[in-house]
C-alpha cells in the first residue's frame, strides 16, 4: 500500500500529531511519502520523497491553494491513498480532496478492522467499520488515536508550488482568553450539559471545593455562559491531567476526552450508563447528579 | 437573496442504540429524534440574516431523510425558515456521505442561492463531509467550522475555530457555504403561534432519483458499542450509599483525599 501522508504546519512548526501520520503508516505497512506546506529551513525528519511548497507563499489557511498542493503530489505520487489529521486543517482540507478526486472519504478513523477503518458514530458511544469503494481513498484519523511513529532520516526534497490565488482571505489569528490555568490542578470537577443550568453549577463548585479543586467545564456549558470560556477542557480547549478527573454529566465526546485522558482517576456522574464517558472512566456512578452530588459533597465534609 | 440551510434529523444521544439485523446501523425502534444540534445553529444564522436584511432575503429548509424527518422540517419553520424541501429517501440513513452531498447539489444548482448554511457534522455519523462536497460541487467558496458571522453585501466575514480555543478571521465573497460550528448563536425556541404555523404549512417533496442521486463512495458495517474501559467499576444505587461507596474507593485508589480531612 502507497500512502501520501500531508503533513501539517502550525506557527512555523511541523506539528507534533503529523508524527501520528506515520504511526497510522507503520500499522498498515505501508510505503509512504509526504507533502507539506513548510520551510526549507525546518525540514521533517522523515525517510522518503516530500513534496515541499513555500509556507510563506501558500498561507496557512488557504484552502483552497493548498487543495491544488495535495492534488499535484497526488498526481505525480500516484497513491492508494492520502492521509491528514481529522484537525481543523484536515477535516477542512479532505473533502476538497475527495470531490475533486471524486475518491471515497473515510473520516477520524480511530482504528483498524479486517482490510476496514473503525470510526466513531453517536458522538462516541458506538463504532463502525468504513470500506471505500473507490480504488483512491482520503482518510482523516483521529487525533490521538495512533502512536507516533518516531520519525528519522532526511527527505529527498521535490519542490512544488501552486498559483497562490485565494478565494479565502485571511485577516488574523484571535488568541483565546487565558487567565485559568487548569494543566497543573490537581483535582478538575468538570460541568457537562447534563448538570441542566446555570444554577446546578453550583453542585459542581461545591464538590470541587470540598475536594480542594478546580471546576472545568465542557464545551456546550460554555457556550451557554454557565462558565468562563477559559474553563473548557477539549481539543478546543485547555488539556488537562489531573490526578482526579470527576465528569459530572459530561457524555465523554471524543473532542472532550481529547483534553483529559491524560488524567490519574477518572470519576463520571452520569445517568446513561452507556454514555462514552465509560471508555475512559474507571469509576462510573450511574446517578442524577442533582442528588448524588450534594450527598458526595456532604460526606467529604464529614469526613 | 435566496439561502439554503441544509439540516439532518438525529436521535437523541441518550438513547439506547441496538444494531439493526443486518448489523450496519442502528435499529431505530424506541428512538426519540430532533433536529442535528450543528444544524439548528446553521438554521438561527440564516434566519437572523434574514430578520437583518428584512423581507428582501427567503430562506430554504432542506431534508434528506424518511418520512420522519418532516417533523425537524417543520421545527425549522418554526424557527422562521420560509419553505421546507423534503427529500423523501427510506435510506437516507445509511447512505454515505458523497450521496447525501449529491442529492443536495441537484436540488441546489441553478437555483441561485447566494449562501448555503450548513452543521460541520452530523452527531450520528460525524463524518463531517456532506457540507464541503455541497460547496465544492457547486463551485462555490467555503469556510468551515464557523463561530461568528457577518454579512456585508455579498462580503462575508467568520471566525473559524483551530486548536487550543484559537480561532482565525477569514474574509470571502457569496456565493458561499459556511459549516456551522457549536458556540455560533444560541437556537431561538420557535414561538406557539409559529409552531402553529409550521403544522399547516406545505412541504414540498422531491424523489432521490429526480435530484440526481449518485451511488456510493464508501460501505458502512459493524455498528458496535464503543468498548467500555476494562477495568472500570459501574455503581448505581440510591445517593447515600452510593456517595460512601465512591468515598472509600476514591480513598483507597487515589491520593488525593489525604487522611485525616481533605488537602
Ligand atoms: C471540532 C470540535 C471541537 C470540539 N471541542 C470540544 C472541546 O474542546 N471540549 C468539549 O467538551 N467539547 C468539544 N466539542 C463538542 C463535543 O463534540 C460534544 O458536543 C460536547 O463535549 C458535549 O458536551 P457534554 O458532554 O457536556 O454534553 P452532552 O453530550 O449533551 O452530554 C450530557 C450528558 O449528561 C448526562 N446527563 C443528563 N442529565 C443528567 C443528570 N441529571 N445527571 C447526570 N447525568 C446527566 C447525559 O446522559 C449525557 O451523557 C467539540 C466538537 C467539535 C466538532
Amino acid at each position: 500500500m502507497k500512502l501520501l501522508l500531508v503533513g501539517e504546519v502550525r506557527d512555523d512548526r511541523l506539528t507534533a500529531e503529523t508524527a501520528e501520520l506515520s504511526g497510522f503508516a507503520a500499522r498498515l505497512d505501508a510505503e509512504v511519502s509526504m507533502v507539506l506546506a513548510g520551510s526549507a529551513d525546518a525540514l521533517p525528519s522523515f525517510a522518503g520523497r516530500l513534496y515541499l511548497a513555500d509556507l510563506e507563499t501558500c498561507g496557512e489557511f488557504s484552502s483552497d491553494v493548498h487543495k491544488r498542493l495535495v492534488l499535484d503530489a497526488i498526481e505525480r505520487e500516484q497513491p492508494d491513498a492520502v492521509v491528514l489529521l481529522h484537525s481543523s486543517y484536515g477535516w477542512d482540507l479532505a473533502p476538497r480532496l475527495a470531490a475533486a478526486m471524486q475518491s471515497a472519504q473515510v473520516s477520524g478513523v480511530v482504528g483498524l478492522d479486517d482490510g476496514g477503518y473503525v470510526v466513531e458514530s453517536c458522538n462516541g458511544k458506538m463504532r463502525r467499520t468504513v470500506r471505500p469503494l473507490t480504488d483512491f481513498a482520503v482518510l482523516t484519523i483521529q487525533p490521538g488515536a495512533f502512536a507516533a511513529a518516531p520519525m528519522a532520516g532526511s527527505p529527498d526534497v521535490i519542490a512544488i508550488e501552486a498559483a497562490p490565488d485565494s478565494a479565502i482571505e485571511f485577516l488574523g489569528c484571535i488568541e483565546p482568553e487565558r487567565g485559568i490555568d487548569l494543566s497543573r490542578a490537581g483535582v478538575i470537577v468538570s460541568a457537562g450539559r447534563g448538570v441542566g443550568g446555570a444554577d446546578q453549577v453550583e453542585l459542581v463548585r461545591a464538590l470541587a471545593s470540598a475536594l480542594g479543586g478546580e471546576v472545568g467545564a465542557s464545551r456546550p456549558v460554555v457556550d451557554a455562559g454557565w462558565l468562563e470560556r477559559a474553563r473548557q477542557v477539549g481539543s478546543s480547549g485547555q488539556s488537562v491531567s489531573p490526578s482526579l478527573y470527576v465528569a459530572c454529566g459530561i457524555s465523554g465526546a471524543i473532542q472532550h476526552l481529547a483534553g483529559m485522558k491524560g488524567s490519574g482517576f477518572v470519576l463520571a456522574i452520569n445517568t446513561d450508563r452507556d454514555a462514552p464517558i465509560a471508555s475512559v472512566a474507571d469509576l462510573l456512578v450511574v446517578a442524577d447528579l442533582a442528588e448524588f452530588l450534594p450527598a458526595l459533597t456532604a460526606a467529604l465534609e464529614q469526613r | 437573496m435566496n439561502i439554503l440551510v441544509c439540516i439532518k434529523q438525529v436521535p437523541d444521544m441518550e438513547g439506547r442504540f441496538e444494531p439493526n439485523e443486518a448489523g450496519s446501523w442502528f435499529d431505530e425502534v424506541g428512538l426519540a429524534w430532533r433536529m442535528n444540534e450543528y444544524d439548528a445553529f446553521a438554521v438561527e444564522e440564516a434566519v437572523r440574516l434574514k430578520e437583518r436584511l428584512g423581507g428582501e432575503a427567503r430562506v430554504t429548509a432542506l431534508c434528506v431523510g424518511p418520512a420522519r424527518v418532516v417533523e425537524t422540517l417543520r421545527k425549522a419553520l418554526s424557527m422562521g425558515c420560509d419553505d421546507a424541501v423534503h427529500i423523501d429517501d427510506p435510506e437516507a440513513p445509511e447512505r454515505d456521505p458523497w450521496q447525501i452531498a449529491s442529492m443536495i447539489v441537484g436540488f441546489a444548482a441553478g437555483r441561485g442561492f447566494e449562501l448555503v448554511f450548513t452543521g460541520m457534522q452530523s452527531e450520528d455519523r460525524s463524518s463531517a463531509q456532506v457540507g464541503l462536497l455541497v460547496a465544492e460541487r457547486l463551485g462555490v467558496t467555503c469556510a468551515t467550522g464557523i463561530t461568528a458571522f457577518e454579512w456585508r453585501d455579498g462580503a462575508i466575514t467568520v471566525e473559524r475555530e483551530i486548536e487550543g480555543g484559537r480561532s482565525c478571521t477569514l474574509r470571502l465573497k457569496a456565493p458561499a457555504l459556511l459549516t456551522c460550528q457549536q458556540g455560533l448563536n444560541s437556537p431561538r425556541y420557535p414561538t406557539l403561534p409559529n409552531i402553529m404555523k409550521s403544522k399547516r404549512a406545505k412541504l414540498t417533496v422531491l424523489t432521490p432519483e429526480s435530484v440526481g442521486l449518485e451511488p456510493p463512495k464508501a460501505s458502512s458495517g459493524n455498528f458496535r458499542p464503543h468498548e467500555r474501559n476494562a477495568a472500570g467499576v459501574i455503581l448505581d444505587g440510591d445517593a447515600v450509599t452510593l456517595a460512601a461507596q465512591v468515598l472509600e474507593i476514591l480513598e483507597t485508589r487515589t491520593a488525593v483525599l489525604g487522611k485525616g480531612g481533605v488537602r
